[in-house]
C-alpha cells in the first residue's frame, strides 16, 4: 500500500475496502437542469478506486450548520474525475447546489458495496431501472457494463419531463433507453414499473439492477421474483457518518433464517431482492 | 514538547481526549484512519449483557449544529465483545473504558461481573443516561437515589474503576453528581445527550420513530459546559467533558473550566480523525503559549468576584 501525499488513505482492516479523505476536491464541472445539478469534480484516487453502487459522504458547509455530510451515490467517473447527480431538496443540496466551478469540497470515499459486475454478464441483456434522481448511480453501472461487453437496457422515469434531465446523455452513449412520465409530457405515460413490464417479456434480462422510490423498486422485486430474474437495488438513507460508526442508516435486511437491523452504509447501499424486507412486508 | 499527559488518580491517561461511547463504534472500525495508539483512550460502544436489537428507524435528526439520535444501544452483548473485538484491542497501548449498560441494575453488576474475568480493560464508564431505551427518557441518572444505588451496585461488583455517566435531563446535576460520588463511583462524564424532539410539519409527526431522541453535537456544548462548571467544585472525584467538542479550542474550554479530560462524540461522524486533529490542536496551543504540562491549564479558570462586580 502506497501512502500517496495528496490524500489521505486509509485501509479498512476487516474487509480490506480503500477509502480515502479529500478535504478538498475541486469541482471542474457543474451543469444545471431547474433543481437537478450535476458536480464534476477531481478527486483522483477516489475516482480510481470506484465501483458502481458506491457513494461518498460530502460536506455541504465547513461551518457547523448543516453539520453532517450528506451521502451521493457516485453518478460517474472519468479518468481522476467522479460525478455526483442530485436533487435540490434541502439545506445541504441547497448549499452544494450554489457551489460551481473552482470551489472545493470535502468529501470522503468510496463507501459501501456496490453493484455486481462481472464478466458472466458479457453479451447478457441487462436492465437498470431508474427512478427520477435513483437514476444517479445507474449512468455509472451502465458505462461499466457497456466496457465489459454487457447490453445495458435503460428505464428512466420521473413525474415529468423535467423530472429526467438525463435523458439525452443516456441516449447520446448509445444506450437503449426507454423513458416514461407519470403525465406522459416525455415518453411512455405511466410509471417506469409499467413500462418495464411491457417489455421485460421481449428484453428477457439475465440480470435487473434498480434504484429510485421504495414503491418502484418494490414493484421491479417482485417482478424480478416472478420470472426468477436475479436483481439488485441500491437503497437510501439518512446517514450520520457513512462509514458504520453512528447506525443510524439501518434497515430490517434478512440474513439467513434471521432479520437485523444493518446498516446500510456498510453492509449496503446495495442489497440483492432475496435480503431485502419491503416496507409493507416488515414484521 | 508538552506532556500532554493526565492523571485521573484511578488511571492515568497519555492525553486527555478519549472518544465518547456511542460514536466511535468498538474502536477497531476507526483503525482505518485513527492510530488508536494516539488517543488518550477510547470508551466503546454501550454494551448490554446480551446482544440488543436497537430502535427502528427513522434512528437520526439533525438539528442546527446538532444531532439526534435514537439508536437505541444496538450492540453485540458482553460475549461477542470479549470473544471478537477485545483480543484485538490489546494491541493497542491506550486505556480502554468499556461503556456498561443495562435495563436493571442487576444488568449493569452483571456486566462489569463478566468484563472483570477479562484482561485489557482500564475501566467502566456507567451509562445510566441514555434517553433513548426507555419511554420519556427514563433512566436511573434522573434521580440521586437511582443513581446512588446502580453505583453502589456496580462498584461492589467490579475490580475496576467505574466512572458514572449522567445526564444532563435533570434539575439540579450537583446534586446527582454527589450521590455517585458518595456511593463510590471514581470519576464522573459530564453528561450523556439532551432529551429531544423534532417533528416533521408536513406529515405532522415526529423525525424520529423513538419519539424522542438524545441531542449531541456543538449545539449542547454551552450547556455541557455550564455543568462541568457547576459540578468540579463540588466534588473530589475528576470529571470529564463530554459535548460537542469539535476542535482543540473547544477542549480547551473544557479543561480550563476544570476537567481533566474530554471525549470527543459526535464529530468522529463528521471527521473520523476529529480525536487526533483535537490532540494536534491542544499540543499546538500548549507550545504557542509556552505551557510545559497540560494539567497546568486544568481547572485554570479566572472567574472574577461577583460581590466586586457589583
Amino acid at each position: 500500500m502506497i501512502l500517496e501525499e495528496d490524500s489521505d488513505i486509509f485501509v479498512l482492516a476487516i474487509e480490506v475496502i480503500i477509502m480515502h479523505k479529500e478535504p478538498a476536491a475541486l469541482i471542474v464541472q457543474k451543469q444545471t437542469w431547474n433543481d437537478y445539478f450535476l458536480l464534476r469534480m477531481r478527486v483522483k484516487h477516489i475516482a480510481q478506486e470506484s465501483h458502481p453502487g458506491q457513494f461518498i459522504m460530502v460536506r455541504p458547509t465547513k461551518n457547523l450548520d448543516p453539520l453532517l455530510r450528506r451521502p451521493f451515490s457516485i453518478h460517474s467517473v472519468l479518468n481522476d474525475c467522479l460525478e455526483i447527480f442530485f436533487l435540490k431538496s434541502g439545506t445541504g443540496t441547497a448549499l452544494l447546489s450554489q457551489m460551481g466551478q473552482g470551489d472545493s469540497i470535502d468529501i470522503l470515499g468510496p463507501l459501501g458495496k456496490g453493484f455486481y459486475l462481472d464478466r458472466e454478464l458479457q453479451g447478457k441483456r441487462v436492465a437498470l431501472v431508474g427512478g427520477g434522481r435513483g437514476i444517479a448511480p445507474l449512468y455509472f453501472l451502465a458505462q461499466r457494463l457497456l466496457d465489459l461487453g454487457a447490453l445495458p437496457y435503460i428505464f428512466y422515469g420521473g413525474k415529468t419531463n423535467s423530472d429526467i434531465p438525463l435523458k439525452q446523455k443516456f441516449l447520446q452513449n448509445n444506450h437503449q433507453t426507454f423513458i416514461s412520465t407519470d403525465d406522459g409530457s416525455s415518453g411512455f405515460k405511466g410509471f417506469i414499473s409499467d413500462l418495464f413490464q411491457l417489455e421485460l417479456d421481449r428484453i428477457i434480462p439475465s440480470y435487473i439492477y434498480a434504484c429510485g422510490p421504495e414503491d418502484m423498486m418494490k414493484k421491479i422485486a417482485r417482478m424480478a421474483q416472478k420470472n426468477g430474474i436475479p436483481a439488485e437495488f441500491s437503497l437510501e438513507s439518512i446517514m450520520g457518518c457513512g462509514f458504520g460508526a453512528c447506525w443510524g442508516c439501518v434497515r430490517r435486511i434478512k440474513k439467513g433464517t434471521r432479520e437485523e437491523w444493518v446498516k446500510i452504509c456498510e453492509e449496503g447501499p446495495v442489497f440483492s431482492s432475496h435480503q431485502i424486507i419491503w416496507q409493507d412486508e416488515e414484521s | 514538547m508538552t506532556d500532554l499527559s493526565v492523571d485521573l488518580g484511578f488511571i492515568k491517561l497519555k492525553n486527555p481526549v478519549l472518544t465518547a461511547s456511542g460514536t466511535f463504534g468498538y474502536g477497531i472500525e476507526f483503525t482505518p484512519f485513527v492510530d488508536l495508539n494516539k488517543l488518550g483512550g477510547l470508551i466503546v460502544k454501550g454494551l448490554y449483557f446480551h446482544p440488543r436489537e436497537g430502535n427502528p428507524p427513522p434512528r437520526l435528526v439533525e438539528t442546527a449544529s446538532g444531532l439526534i439520535n435514537a439508536i437505541g444501544l444496538q450492540g453485540i452483548g458482553v460475549k461477542r465483545f470479549t470473544e471478537e473485538i477485545l483480543p484485538q484491542l490489546r494491541n493497542y497501548d491506550t486505556a480502554l473504558i468499556v461503556n456498561v449498560c443495562g435495563d436493571e441494575d442487576q444488568e449493569y453488576a452483571a456486566v462489569v461481573d463478566y468484563l472483570d474475568r477479562h484482561e485489557g480493560i482500564s475501566a467502566y464508564e456507567l451509562n445510566i443516561s441514555c434517553p433513548n431505551t426507555k419511554r420519556e427518557g427514563r433512566c436511573p441518572a434522573l434521580s440521586p437515589l437511582t443513581t446512588h444505588a446502580v453505583v453502589k451496585l456496580v462498584k461492589e461488583a467490579s475490580s475496576r474503576p467505574v466512572i458514572t455517566k449522567l445526564s444532563p435531563n435533570v434539575t439540579d446535576i450537583v446534586e446527582i453528581a454527589l450521590s455517585a460520588q458518595e456511593a463510590g463511583s471514581d470519576g464522573l462524564s459530564l453528561t450523556n445527550t439532551f432529551l429531544a424532539l423534532a417533528v416533521d410539519v408536513e406529515k405532522r409527526m415526529p423525525r424520529l420513530s423513538n419519539i424522542f431522541g438524545g441531542l449531541s453535537g456543538p449545539a449542547i456544548r454551552p450547556l455541557t459546559l455550564r455543568m462541568v462548571y457547576q459540578v468540579r467544585s463540588q466534588v473530589k472525584i475528576p470529571v470529564i467533558g463530554v459535548g460537542g467538542i469539535m476542535t482543540g479550542n473547544d477542549a480547551l474550554e473544557y479543561l480550563i473550566t476544570g476537567a481533566k479530560a474530554v471525549e470527543v462524540g459526535t464529530a468522529n461522524f463528521i471527521d473520523p480523525q476529529s480525536s487526533l486533529n483535537v490532540i494536534q490542536d491542544l499540543e499546538t496551543f500548549c507550545n504557542a503559549h509556552r505551557i510545559k504540562r497540560i494539567e497546568e491549564i486544568i481547572g485554570s479558570l479566572k472567574v472574577q468576584d461577583q460581590e466586586k462586580l457589583v
